[in-house]
């Protein structure tokens, strides 16, 4: 298959061209339509009540000041949702968590209550003044306590439940790796910890649940970036209590930001729809900042024991990692259920191993639940980590240069299609062909030089590297699904008579442009320019199912959808051009935008013309109309791969480390729109720069949330963040219908290791062989006190 | 609680509106007025997404009652364009890409906006520090101080040597 796209006019608009956004214009003058602007007459509002402790027994709770304001409906209790079975839900990882609490709170920040009134106020006003008496539990915040013999039992609702082990998961063959790492000439060993993050969308959650009791229909308007998967466990979970698919109908309207932080069911939606269908009015939740921090799910929080094995000349033989997760008090990540360390096993990542072992255990903790996403494709950006950091620390360990032993070690260009160790098949990829390019820009070889002045000097300046290997487009329906449903995605085309389109699909835009992305993939199919083509997505009851957007899914599944549902359209378009030409199907040659008789240029048909016909001159025997859809099952994952480059400047006397320069190479295939992949490698970018230097949602003993704020959890601002420098090379997916891979996480999942290496490389002569992120000034400032720097 | 009346002028529109003596700002300009382009993100005067604009200063308007706004003059993304045409920051926004998800997007410009109307030719780190209490979580920033950077060409258009983006610190 030939992965070659033609470049369109810049009137049509296909692949390839930098066109503006057509979602612009209405967020640039405030008329965007997010979940908190839908209001729904007779709305009311939802507050909840949250535990001050992460465990404990709730001895009563006393709503009766609350319900004496005037103006406060009702407070919804675990017990109230207990008489619908409704008071727990399954997670996406086929656990369960608690919707409302009966007996215990399981996390700081857990939902206790909620309170529905006719107004925010007064339904703050109501929250503030219930209740609640509580007897503390013991408190297990460490996942490696929580494994031992005596941690106290956090499940109690697990019959049978004698410990907190949620899972263990391995790959690879111990043996073979074992016996590698035994005939090994030189082993590194690191301990790395990843902790726990927050995706921290500038949009927090929130829905406005809507149940029309006379139809029996249920509206939600929800910030999902799933809105079909939200529908199909709404009727799964509430089909005893009445609420039927078909009456279901799930509007995620725009989104501010997502990240995978709204791919979860948040007790909060399942309250709000409760509310909404017990007392017949529209309720409207909308979670403040702190709760949106403190109690939604997390990412990582993943403490890995790595090990690298490699002969003496610098050719890597073996990997071993061996991992705890720590998934708080419930398994809600919402990975592939076949994979309940997501596809952690990409760890070896772009090089040429022959021997690994991965071992997983998961454990449940007094954290609010998760392990889902921080803007990657399920634990990729773990693996990432701890690969990276490894061939780091063996270059380092056996003297050789970085990006040389990365040269010596890559997956060569011409062994793709590869299969790993550890069993994925690697589509398409140029490893040497990026950290080249990488190399070149950034000026490497100067870079060395200007880093033994400075060394010699005192300074510390640092240059790191990471070349990743992402693996995106979730994925074949042979081993991908989500509580069973394949991860198929979808698109359904209909071309008007005038010849303008309609496009539906399966997923959901958060920021990533698709309204603009997939109207191009359209034009580049169809030839009909992209101003012409509306995109709609995210309302269940007009949109084709799909299972959303997150892990870079989009362009790989429901952008091919819609070339694969546009060449349905093309192939009936020819059928009605031979027709109206009167000359033989295999007589035509498609252009875009027109089917042209071989061998006369002047005989064509365009595609407008042929729409027209398709409504109002069709041949007699075919139907009337032209649309498609097309449900698309992806053969393969797709594996976008780049090479970063980041130069540090460390400050001796404050510790804090400074991005001098930071040079992406990324290839993801082929590419739709050169402006929209940019900026998502800048977003990318910034959101691997962020957990590297700043963000952390820790807890302390008693487990209370110490990054619960945006006064702690530092997002970084515009000065923090440097100027991204950013390239390309392109190998197409030799799989995707366009040649696409993904994009919109490549940059997070490379960028953190490029960061790491580039400080630890800063001080590696001072003994510093590690530094778990985030790497804070005062975490810096110790290692250098430690390792005897002054300032 | 008390109901007060507020007077205000937003948008170029006078205003007379009762307001709850809590009431936030925000709440007011969103539920009351309806105009919903003003966001919320934070309610602690962090991220700006509900900057707007009063008397010619950026404010955050999560962290004012409605009450304080009496007699001021208030600007919000909705009144931006005038007669249906795009001011130079938000053309700067939609060429540059300076925007993804939109969210921040609001409050940013405001605030870029005021910047603009003070500062004749603000230098890259003078266009960081200015925009540096609105987060944005989507774009990593570039994009949007080549929009800022464009609207001020594009209202001084005085050439000035082509900018190298340096970052932030």
């Amino acid at each position: 298959m030939t992965q070659t796209i033609p470049m369109t006019s810049s009137a049509i608009g296909g692949m390839g061209h930098s066109m503006k956004r057509k979602e612009d214009p209405r967020f640039l003058q405030g008329k965007g339509n997010y979940v908190e602007d839908v209001t729904l007459p007779g709305m009311l509002w939802m507050d909840i009540v949250r535990s001050p402790y992460a465990h404990a027994k709730i001895v009563s709770i006393d709503a009766s000041k609350a319900l004496a304001i005037p103006g406060v409906l009702a407070v919804i209790t675990g017990k109230d949702l207990e008489a619908y079975n409704l008071h727990w839900m399954p997670t996406l990882m086929s656990d369960t968590q608690m919707v409302l609490p009966v007996d215990k709170v399981m996390y700081q920040a857990q939902e206790v209550a909620a309170v529905i009134a006719t107004d925010r106020y007064i339904a703050a006003d109501g929250a503030a003044v219930v209740d609640v008496e509580y007897e503390e539990l013991p408190v297990v915040v460490d996942p490696f306590k929580a494994l031992l013999p005596d941690a106290p039992v956090l499940r109690t609702d697990k019959p049978g439940k004698t410990d907190n082990h949620i899972f263990h998961w391995e790959v690879g063959d111990a043996a073979v790796t074992d016996k590698a790492f035994a005939d090994a000439d030189v082993v590194v060993k690191q301990d790395i910890y990843i902790p726990r993050i927050h995706v921290a969308s500038i949009e927090t959650c929130g829905c406005v649940a809507s149940f029309e009791k006379t139809e029996g229909k249920l509206t939600v308007w929800m910030t999902t970036q799933a809105p079909h998967a939200i529908r199909t466990v709404f009727a799964l979970v509430a089909g005893h209590v009445g609420l039927s698919e078909e009456k279901i109908r799930i509007i995620s309207p725009d989104i501010g930001g997502g990240f995978g932080g709204k791919v979860p069911v948040y007790p909060g939606y399942v309250i709000a729809v409760a509310a909404s269908v017990l007392i017949g009015k529209p309720v409207k939740w909308i979670e403040d900042r702190m709760e949106n921090l403190q109690a939604d799910s997390f990412a990582r929080d993943y403490h890995t024991t790595a090990e690298l094995a490699a002969t003496k000349d610098g050719k890597l033989t073996a990997l071993r990692f061996k991992t705890l997760a720590d998934h708080g008090y419930a398994d809600a990540a919402a990975n592939p259920s076949k994979f309940p360390a997501g596809l952690y096993h990409i760890c070896t990542g772009s090089y040429d191993l022959q021997a690994a072992h991965v071992e997983v255990d998961g454990a449940y903790t007094n954290k609010p639940p998760g392990g889902v996403a921080y803007r990657c494709s399920f634990r990729v950006t773990e693996a990432v980590h701890a690969i990276e950091r490894m061939v780091d620390i063996m270059a380092h360990q056996i003297g050789m240069d970085p990006a040389a032993l990365r040269m010596k070690n890559f997956i060569e260009k011409d062994q793709f299609p590869y299969k790993s160790v550890l069993g994925w098949e690697y589509d398409s990829g140029d490893y040497h062909a990026a950290l080249q390019k990488a190399m070149d820009i950034i000026g490497y070889d100067d870079l060395r030089r200007e880093q033994l002045e400075k060394r010699a000097r005192g300074e510390f300046m640092g240059i790191g590297i990471s070349s990743f290997t992402e693996i995106v487009g979730a994925g074949p329906s042979k081993d991908f699904d989500i509580l069973g449903i394949k991860m198929f995605d979808s698109a359904e085309i209909r071309v008007h008579p005038t010849g303008k389109a309609i496009a539906r699909f399966g997923t959901k835009s958060q920021g990533q442009g698709h309204e603009t992305t997939y109207a191009q993939i359209v034009a580049q199919e169809l030839g009909i320019p992209m101003a012409h083509v509306q995109v709609e997505e995210g309302d269940t009851d007009t949109a084709p199912y799909g299972l959303g957007t997150y892990a870079s899914r989009s362009t790989p599944t429901s952008g091919a959808a819609a070339a694969l549902a546009a060449r349905k359209i093309r192939e009936k378009a020819r059928k009605i051009a031979a027709y109206l030409m009167e000359v033989a199907e295999e007589d035509l040659e498609w252009e875009p935008g027109k089917f042209t008789v071989k061998g006369n240029p002047e005989a064509f048909k365009t595609i407008q013309e042929i729409a027209f016909a398709a409504y109002t001159n069709h041949p007699q025997g075919m139907e009337a109309g032209l649309e498609a859809t097309h449900y698309y099952d992806p053969p393969n994952l797709t594996y976008p791969f780049g090479s970063y480059i980041c130069v540090v400047d460390i400050d001796a006397g404050t510790g804090q480390v400074h991005v001098r320069r930071f040079v992406a190479v990324d290839d993801c295939g082929n590419i739709i729109n050169p402006m929209i992949v940019d900026g998502q490698i800048h977003g990318g970018l910034s959101m691997g720069l962020a957990p590297s230097l700043y963000e952390e949602i820790s807890y302390d003993e008693a487990g209370n949330c110490l990054g619960g704020s945006f006064i702690d959890y530092l997002v970084p601002t515009a000065v923090e963040t440097p100027n991204w420098e950013t390239d390309k090379t392109i190998t197409p997916s030799p799989h995707h219908p366009f040649g696409a891979k993904g994009v919109g996480e490549s940059a997070t999942v490379g960028a953190p290791p490029a960061i790491v290496n580039a400080v630890v490389d800063a001080l590696w002569h001072l003994g510093v062989r590690h530094i778990d992120i985030p790497m804070t000034p005062s975490k810096v400032w110790k290692v250098l006190r430690d390792h005897g720097v002054t300032g | 609680m008390s109901m007060r009346t507020v007077n205000f002028t937003i948008n170029g529109e006078a205003k007379s509106v009762q307001a709850e003596s809590r009431q936030l700002l925000v709440h007011c300009i969103r539920e009351t007025l309806g105009l919903t382009g003003t966001h919320v993100g934070c309610e602690t005067s962090h991220c700006g997404a509900c900057t707007i604009d009063l008397d010619g200063e950026p404010v955050k308007s999560c962290t004012m009652f409605a009450v304080q706004a009496e007699g001021k003059s208030l600007t919000t993304v909705e009144g931006l364009a005038v007669g249906g045409t795009l001011n130079p920051v938000q053309e700067g926004f939609w060429e540059e890409h300076g925007l993804q998800c939109g969210f921040c997007t609001p409050g940013m410009m405001i605030t870029a906006t005021a910047l603009l109307r003070t500062v004749n030719e603000p230098t890259e780190t003078e266009i960081r520090e200015a925009i540096s209490g609105n987060l944005c979580r989507c774009t990593g920033y570039v994009n949007i101080v080549k929009a800022i950077q464009y609207a001020q060409r594009k209202m001084h258009p005085t050439p000035a040597p082509e900018a190298v983006l340096q970052g932030g610190d």
